[in-house]
Order: structure tokens, then C-alpha cells, then sequence
């Protein structure tokens, strides 16, 4: 089926406008990433998957494009594709654990 | 502003949340069936539920001026026990002349199992034997992508599903194109960490569609905002979409969708 997005506001806004509306809350949004990365570098113990899979995903960023969030999902996902034999958990981690 | 809220577990919520939603222009709530963030032990427990769901809800909607309407099934969490899903599902029918129940849901999968994929397929099974709409959950995070796909699948394989009948919600980013694409509805879960934010929401409705879309604060126990779905109407009014357009997304589409039940009453119309 035909898809219809809103409309082609997204076309007439400018940079700076879109900046003038997220820039500060984009800007702080990095500074916490950047704060929890340094915060796991502190910490003692085994790496843990979830962050090495975070830490991939942060390339994606600077690719160009409009697609970043689904490539970055896509990146996450569990590419499998039959279903479990059965549930370890009910919990999913945010990373497919086996990200390379 | 007015704005139906399509997906709020509130059994969950405290009455201030009610009255926080009344005053800022909420006009019917729609509250699946849901996980109590336990597993009950017997299907007497999810009877209880279904009454709470059906008879008590709507009496404490009611108290802020609020249309309540509910879904029911037995969530993919709780479905890895067969035979307490088939118990439970034993007891779906009686409940669904209930003058607020739209349909079965939220069904779906969870941590995409075999047991999983087999209480969907029943629940599929028993909408379409009782004509009844459906809503599907989509799994969290790393599972969505495979776990929409089976889903999709099982919807399309049953053979008398009509897709115009079914949203299957949470869709994020590489999940919506393809559940539209196919001819179903999809939800927007906006929540303030595991699903999409107000701002995501927006982009999305402005670069993928806005046809065939609600959006839901799915708020429940966890951590959930039971305003979401006005804070992304802000978003909206921010970026310049007018009231009109404001107003198609998230209380026209709604009702679209849910008036394929007749017992659904559009709100904005004085009986």
C-alpha cells in the first residue's frame, strides 16, 4: 500500500531552525553518553556485551543519511530467524547478545 | 486539544493520573489486556482480571468523564505455560459482549518462542472465529525486528485475517514501514526510554506515514508517562503541523480504526 508521511514541512524547515528546536537537548544527550562511557571505564570487572554492542553502533552515527535510527535498531537486532525453543527470560537487554 | 488514548494499561495508574489525563483534553482510554508484572498462577487470577478490566475500570474512568474500553487475552509473558494460556482462553468468550471490549489483545510474542507462536496463532484464531478486532505487542528492544516478522507471518499465513482490522503496535523505526506496508494499522508507543520518544514519533509520522497510525502512551506500572500522547501533539504544534493535522493524529486516526467495533462510540459526539 501507498504510504503518506505528514507533509513536506520537514523540506521547507531550515538547519537552523531544526537546531534552535533540538541542538541543547541533542548537545546534553551525547554529554550523558559520553558520562556513562567514562563511568563504565571506571568500573572493575568483565566487559559487558552491552556496551561493546552500544560502542559498535556509535560509527553508524557518522555515516551520513536519514535512516541513522533504523540502522542503528537494525544493528541491535537478533538477525535470527526461527522462533526460541523456549525462554531463558522474559527481559530483553536492548543488544543482541551476539554482536560481533 | 482532544486526544484519545488508544493503549493505557490503567489498572496500573493511580486516579490523579485519570483526572492529569482528563484535563489535558484525554476523551476515551482502550486498555488491553496485560502483564501484572508477575506470573499469575491460575486462570481464577485472570478471571478476576477480566472482570477488573470489563466492570470496575470503566466505573473509575467514568469519575473524570472518560469513556473506558478494553482488550483481552492472555499476554505473550505468560505464555510459555500451554495449558494456563489455553485455560485462560477458555474464558475470553463470556467476556466479550461486555458493552466496553473491542477485541483481542494485546497479543503477540514476547521473547519469540514456539510456545509463544502458538498461543498467538489461538488467539488469532479466536478473533477471527468471534469477529473480533485485533491488537498485537510487539516484543521490546532486540527482539522487535524478528518478533514483528513472525507475527506478520502468522497474521498473513491464518488466511481470514483482515489486515485493516489488526494494529500491531510498538513499532520504532525498522519495524513501521513494513506492518504498513502490509496493509495493517500501527501503533507508536511513546515511551521515556525503551520505545520512542515524542520527537522519534513525529519524525517517523513525518518520513514513513501518518495513515493507518495511532499513537499510545501504553502507560502501565513501569516506567511510563501517562500523558505521552499530548506531549507528542506539542511536538507536533512545535515543528508547525496545525491543530487540524494535530487533531487527525491523535483522535481521528484512533477513532478510524477502533470504529470498526460498533460498540466503540466516537467521543466528540453527544449521545
Amino acid at each position: 500500500m501507498a504510504l503518506h508521511a505528514l507533509s513536506t514541512i520537514d523540506s521547507v524547515r531550515t538547519k537552523e531552525q531544526v537546531a534552535d528546536m533540538h541542538f541543547m537537548e541533542a548537545r546534553s544527550k551525547l554529554l550523558e553518553l559520553a558520562a556513562f562511557l567514562d563511568r563504565v571505564e571506571r568500573a572493575t570487572g568483565a566487559p559487558d556485551y552491552r556496551i561493546k554492542g552500544l560502542q559498535s553502533a556509535l560509527p553508524l552515527l557518522l555515516k551520513g543519511g536519514t535512516e541513522r535510527v533504523a540502522t542503528i535498531l537494525h544493528h541491535w537486532s537478533d538477525p535470527t530467524i526461527n522462533p526460541a525453543d523456549k525462554a531463558e527470560t522474559k527481559v530483553a537487554s536492548g543488544v543482541w547478545s551476539g554482536i560481533k | 486539544m482532544r486526544y484519545i488514548e488508544p493503549h493505557g494499561h490503567m489498572v496500573s495508574r493511580t486516579t490523579d493520573d485519570y483526572e492529569s489525563m482528563a484535563l489535558a483534553g484525554c476523551a476515551a482510554i482502550c486498555e488491553p489486556a496485560f502483564w501484572a508484572g508477575f506470573d499469575r498462577k491460575s486462570a481464577d487470577g485472570f478471571y478476576d482480571y477480566f472482570c477488573q478490566l470489563t466492570r470496575h475500570e470503566p466505573k473509575r474512568a467514568a469519575k473524570y468523564g472518560i469513556p473506558h474500553y478494553s482488550w483481552l487475552c492472555i499476554n505473550p509473558k505468560e505464555a510459555e505455560d500451554l495449558g494456563l494460556a489455553r485455560e485462560v482462553m477458555a474464558l475470553i468468550p463470556q467476556f466479550l459482549q461486555a458493552p466496553n471490549v473491542l477485541g483481542i489483545g494485546e497479543i503477540g510474542l514476547n521473547k519469540n518462542t514456539r510456545n509463544e507462536l502458538k498461543i498467538l496463532e489461538a488467539h488469532i484464531d479466536l478473533a477471527v472465529q468471534h469477529h473480533q478486532l485485533i491488537l498485537v505487542h510487539t516484543p521490546h528492544l532486540e527482539d522487535k525486528r524478528k518478533g514483528t516478522r513472525l507475527i506478520v507471518d502468522a497474521l498473513k499465513s491464518h488466511g481470514k485475517v483482515k489486515p485493516e482490522r489488526v494494529i500491531i503496535d510498538h513499532v520504532e523505526e525498522h519495524t513501521f514501514r513494513e506492518v504498513v506496508e502490509q496493509g495493517f494499522w500501527a501503533g507508536i508507543t511513546l515511551y521515556p526510554e525503551s520505545k520512542a520518544s515524542p520527537q522519534r514519533a513525529v519524525d517517523m509520522l513525518e518520513t514513513i506515514s501518518s495513515q493507518n497510525v495511532w499513537l499510545n502512551s501504553a502507560c502501565d506500572w513501569g516506567h511510563s508517562d501517562p500523558l505521552a500522547v499530548p506531549k507528542a501533539a506539542l511536538e507536533m504544534r512545535r515543528r508547525g503541523h496545525s491543530v487540524e493535522v494535530v487533531d487527525r493524529l491523535i483522535y481521528q486516526n484512533p477513532l478510524q480504526f477502533l470504529s470498526q467495533c460498533a460498540k466503540f462510540k466516537d467521543p466528540g459526539v453527544i449521545a
